[in-house]
């Protein structure tokens, strides 16, 4: 039997590969931040880097990224794509052997790179630490990801594909893409290879990448799950449908050409910088029309927030990246890039986007999934949902101002000159100033962290209290298709 | 900045993809109807 005609004959959803992902979101969400919060305290009292090698902040880092990103984000990706596309295409996963593969291979990464970036093993480009024999896992594993995801697409019973598929689709092609050119490297040990760029060129390709993680990975994935779970826990459809289409072509196109506004007064050659500056200004328009588009879902419905802790989530999610979205064009301006550029600025806008839009529109859609993934009608204690929200917003807000400040502050004690031209502060100084504002960003995080850790006894409970049902899918009438 | 002659052929070739795949989407009636797609999704499941 062909594949296609096994998955099409199935009268249930696969949830199994949804419910391990979804479980795996939290856990790894747990972890990201717990290693974010350690080197966190690390910036702010160096000798928590304890002499030992695994444990320096240098090696830590990438650690946390990497686990936020792709361990947290990713599995939230993959559990929320593969449930949206089956319910939204009513059919099965084309394969569930493909698709447990991709669960089995993506943890594999993930206990690979806590084994080796600890180590000391990396390629040094960020968010590409990874060496090479692991960055091919990656590639295997994404090649099956996308035979499942756009197989399943091609087997829908529905003839329209829903738009929260075509963001989980870009982002999949986007990611194939970016990840196969920019690890390209020439090995020359098992755990070493030389990039195949050099110099500003492999710059240019890494920040091509690294802005494109950003607007593919972490914005039009996630932004395929808005689509989904913002109308079906508001109860509402989007606000405009149309609009949806219009900002999606047009974010997908600008994004591309963002990527020269992370080097900005460096040996890039100036004519790529302003055509970064450029399009990361346009790129404004078409991500607020996904802001306004979910936010403005609620149109009527205003009311439920007062109750509802999930929509809540969700709706925050979308005010940060409307903030984020604003903030990074305007810091894509040369001339604010001169004074936020190497600043805590920087780390403040990721932040902003990463705990605020990402962390939070993945927390909501969790909340709603698992519950229904368990047969329950919510989750176990809706309390613990509520205690969340107000954690994990105050802990945004901490984190963020204090990097704001910690930034701005920095940028103009490193451009201060005295009349005689020397400069007025050295770099020490502006260290030191910089003290008490990690000590809130630390306690922001923690904040985050703990509301993250409560998530993970919630789900616990609820996956525990309840039983993993098989969802019947739909007969579609013929109308509808 | 030989690094250009991969990616600006690369990008073209790119943009063309996502015109061959936003030509099929109108071919093929994804953008009919729209209006009631939103809300498709409330009703299933």
């Amino acid at each position: 039997m062909s594949l296609t005609m096994k998955a099409s004959q199935a009268t249930a959803y696969n949830d199994t590969v949804v419910r391990q992902f979804a479980i795996m979101t939290v856990v790894y969400g747990v972890v990201g931040m717990l290693v974010g919060v350690i080197i966190a305290a690390q910036l702010t009292w160096p000798e928590l880097n304890l002499g030992i090698e695994y444990l320096t902040y240098g090696r830590l880092r990438p650690l946390h990224t990497n686990a936020v990103i792709f361990a947290f984000g990713g599995c939230g990706l993959f559990a929320t794509s593969y449930y949206v596309v089956q319910r939204t295409c009513q059919t099965r996963l084309i394969s569930d052997k493909l698709a447990a593969f991709t669960f089995w291979g993506w943890n594999l990464v993930i206990v690979l790179a806590v084994v080796t970036l600890p180590l000391g093993l990396t390629a040094g480009k960020e968010y590409a630490e990874l060496i090479w024999p692991i960055d091919i896992l990656i590639a295997v594993v994404w090649v099956a990801y996308a035979i499942v995801f756009f197989g399943t697409v091609g087997i829908r019973k529905v003839r329209h594909i829903y738009v929260g598929n075509w963001f989980y689709g870009a982002f999949i092609l986007a990611v194939a893409l970016l990840h196969i050119v920019n690890s390209m490297a020439l090995p020359t040990s098992l755990t070493h290879a030389y990039s195949a760029y050099a110099g500003v060129q492999d710059a240019m390709v890494q920040w091509w990448y690294g802005h494109n993680a950003v607007g593919f990975f972490l914005t039009a994935g996630f932004l395929g799950m808005m689509y989904y779970f913002i109308p079906k826990q508001a109860g509402r459809p989007v606000y405009s449908y149309r609009l949806s289409i219009v900002h999606f072509w047009a974010l997908i196109f600008t994004y591309m050409w963002a990527g020269p506004h992370h080097l900005h007064y460096t040996a890039l050659p100036d004519w790529t910088q302003s055509v970064g500056m450029t399009f990361s200004l346009i790129l404004l328009a078409p991500s607020w029309g996904g802001m306004i588009n979910g936010i403005m879902t609620l149109s009527g419905a205003w009311h439920k927030l007062r109750d509802d802790p999930i929509l809540r989530f969700l709706i925050v999610s979308l005010s940060f990246y409307g903030m984020s979205t604003f903030e990074g064009p305007m810091m894509s301006i040369k001339t604010v890039n001169a004074l936020s550029h190497y600043t805590d600025w920087t780390v403040g806008h990721v932040h902003s986007g990463a705990l605020g839009w990402v962390g939070l529109i993945t927390m909501g859609s969790m909340y709603y999934l698992i519950p229904r993934l368990f047969g329950q009608k919510q989750m176990h204690s809706m309390r613990a949902v509520e205690i969340h929200f107000w954690t994990a917003t105050i802990g945004i807000v901490l984190y963020i101002a204090a990097m704001w400040i910690a930034g701005v502050m920095q940028g103009l004690m490193w451009r201060s000159v005295n009349p005689d031209g020397s400069l007025t502060y050295t770099f020490v100084e502006s260290v030191k100033a910089t003290f008490p504002f990690y000590v809130i960003r630390l306690l922001g995080g923690l904040l985050y962290l703990g509301g993250m850790v409560l998530m993970l006894w919630n789900v616990l409970m609820t996956a525990f209290k309840g039983q993993a049902t098989e969802v019947r899918i739909p007969a579609v009438a013929a109308a509808h298709a | 900045m030989e690094i250009l002659y991969l990616l600006i052929p690369l990008s073209v070739v790119v943009v063309l993809g996502i015109i061959v795949i936003f030509w099929w989407a109108l071919q093929s009636g994804q953008l009919d109807n729209i209006e009631r797609e939103g809300e498709r999704i409330l009703r299933a499941d």
